[in-house]
């Protein structure tokens, strides 16, 4: 089984490297950081925080939109893709699991999107270090925001496979793909805000609006990163919620919103009949 | 509609079999109910002991899909140890594998730059991973040039020897005639007839074409001699039962030097295949 997953892995891997998936990644990621690095190096006066969780703050805010998007169009293809170049019949009468099929192309994007993570905060690191010489204080920050970030991106990536598997078209899945994104980064945030303009203060801010901040993955990794960073203060939009919901629940739905998202994926899937 | 009805039939280890019919006679349709990719509505199936699509199934059966596609993005090696590896290959055999189909030259291309004939060599080349002991090849010739295929019969002829059982479908009647065992002939889902090809012959009675020559000036005679024969100038043209063909002939012989050549024409295999899968009214 991990030898039919890795050689899935390996060769979607060396795909998404001729597709220059890597390169694209990694530099949008390396000049979206260094741009939020130069802009928050300038001076943070009194507030006694090093300039690393200052940018770790912003990197946050960044890859929640980033992260997520670059996972879903990596993976939008994946089944779809198959379907329509009509090599998904081939391969599924292999003896391999659609469940291995797809474990192997989630370890390999998964890399693709560990390398522009760690490209891209590595680079906004090294320039918090070149300005600030107190920036290692930031690392434990920064460490946090790397490891949550894969998760992110597992989690979306699920997400990818299974709206793939649904479409079963890759124009399809591109369309439900922004969907998604919209949905779930962009417009969950409005309308949540929106709400608790109009509940002012009453039982739907206090009670469920800290669960729906949790539903949501994206949330849930912003809430975490900000909440348990101390550049708390340096963040706008949920900043203030985060400091109610204790970390241990953001942190629960960071690590588990990935295995769910990669079990909807396999069901899905098998519901593909090539 | 049901896309097959009424159809049994089984293969023995070592047996060639091809499957005939017309477009969307269900030729595709069978091929994935066996190979477990689609469900039998009704019915069942046992393929080298398991059921279709079953693990065991799986690691038995090697499959040639119709217009067989890979990633444009990798190489014909790379294609190729991929497949080995989820077979629980050695990823080692890739190169010999190519060289098998005559295609070491180009592994290191990407599939992308590959003709289709090219493309349809790497999809044999991995139905001969391990030893599968069933292949389904679904027009497996399609795209090859003369040479390609003739080597392409040689490959599975000796697979066939080996002990694994082919089922293939093709539209090339002539190919399929001499390098199958048993022919098995499909229409409108319907499993019309199956039987080897001598068999089918005899089964299907078609008639039997008989050309004449006369010599010159001695057609009149000869058509007098052989009334339900249709005279074109010079020639004659006439058809028979088979059974029928050698009293023809004798009564031909008997005609003596005023025939100048004769020719026999059996039914082709086209014309048997015709016959069946037209047989229900189409």
């Amino acid at each position: 089984m991990i030898r039919r997953i890795l050689a899935t892995a390996d060769t979607e891997f060396r795909i998404a490297l001729r597709n220059r998936w890597v390169a694209i990644a990694a530099l949008l990621m390396v000049v979206f950081s260094l741009v939020l690095a130069a802009a928050g190096s300038a001076p943070t006066g009194a507030t006694g925080v090093d300039s690393l969780s200052v940018i770790v703050a912003s990197l946050t805010s960044l890859s929640v939109y980033l992260v997520p998007l670059v996972a879903l169009l990596m993976s939008f293809d994946a089944v779809a893709g198959e379907v329509e170049r009509g090599t998904l019949p081939l391969l599924l009468t292999y003896p391999v699991s659609r469940g291995e099929i797809l474990a192997g192309k989630l370890i390999a994007h998964l890399a693709v999107l560990g390398i522009a993570v760690v490209a891209g905060y590595g680079a906004a690191a090294v320039a918090a270090f070149a300005i600030d010489p107190d920036a290692a204080s930031g690392l434990s920050a920064l460490w946090r925001l790397t490891w949550t970030s894969v998760l992110l991106g597992a989690t979306f990536l699920g997400a990818g496979y299974a709206l793939s598997s649904l479409s079963r078209r890759p124009s399809g899945a591109a369309g439900l793909a922004v969907g998604l994104w919209l949905g779930l980064v962009v417009l969950y945030d409005l309308g949540l805000l929106a709400a608790v303009v109009a509940d002012n203060g009453g039982t739907f801010t206090t009670l469920v609006f800290p669960k729906l901040l949790l539903a949501n993955p994206a949330d849930a990794f912003r809430l975490f990163n900000l909440a348990s960073s101390q550049a708390t203060a340096a963040a706008a939009g949920v900043g203030g919620a985060a400091a109610t919901i204790p970390v241990w629940q953001s942190a629960l739905s960071v690590t588990l919103w990935p295995l769910a998202a990669l079990a909807l994926s396999i069901t899905a899937f098998r519901k593909v009949t090539p | 509609m049901d896309a097959l009805t009424d159809v049994s039939f089984d293969i023995a280890p070592g047996e060639r079999v091809a499957l005939l019919g017309h477009n969307g006679a269900g030729k595709s349709t069978m091929m994935k109910i066996i190979l477990g990719l689609i469900p039998a509505t009704s019915g069942h199936a046992i393929v080298c002991g398991g059921a279709p699509g079953s693990d065991a199934a799986r690691g038995q059966v090697a499959y040639l899909p119709e217009n067989v596609a890979f990633h444009p993005a990798l190489t014909g090696l790379e294609q190729l140890r991929h497949y080995l590896r989820l077979r629980g290959g050695d990823a080692g055999m890739a190169a010999a594998l190519l060289d098998r189909v005559g295609l070491g030259h180009a592994g290191n291309r990407r599939i992308g730059t590959y003709s289709k004939g090219m493309r349809q060599r790497v999809g044999l080349a991995q139905t001969l991973i391990g030893k599968p002991r069933l292949l389904v090849l679904d027009e497996p010739t399609s795209g090859l040039d003369p040479v390609s295929r003739r080597d392409f019969y040689e490959l599975l002829d000796g697979l066939a020897a080996g002990g694994t059982s082919i089922l293939l479908s093709s539209h090339a009647l002539t190919e399929v005639e001499a390098r199958t065992d048993r022919i098995l002939i499909l229409s409108k889902g319907r499993m019309v007839a199956t039987g080897s090809l001598p068999a089918l012959r005899r089964a299907a009675d078609l008639p039997v074409a008989v050309h004449l020559t006369a010599v010159n000036g001695f057609a009149p005679d000869i058509a007098a001699a052989l009334p339900q024969a249709i005279r074109v100038g010079a020639d004659l043209r006439l058809t028979c039962r088979a059974d029928e063909k050698l009293p023809l002939l004798a009564r031909i012989a008997g005609l003596g030097g005023k025939v100048a050549d004769i020719e026999i024409v059996p039914p082709s295999l086209e014309d048997i295949y015709s016959h069946y899968s037209k047989r229900d009214g189409q």
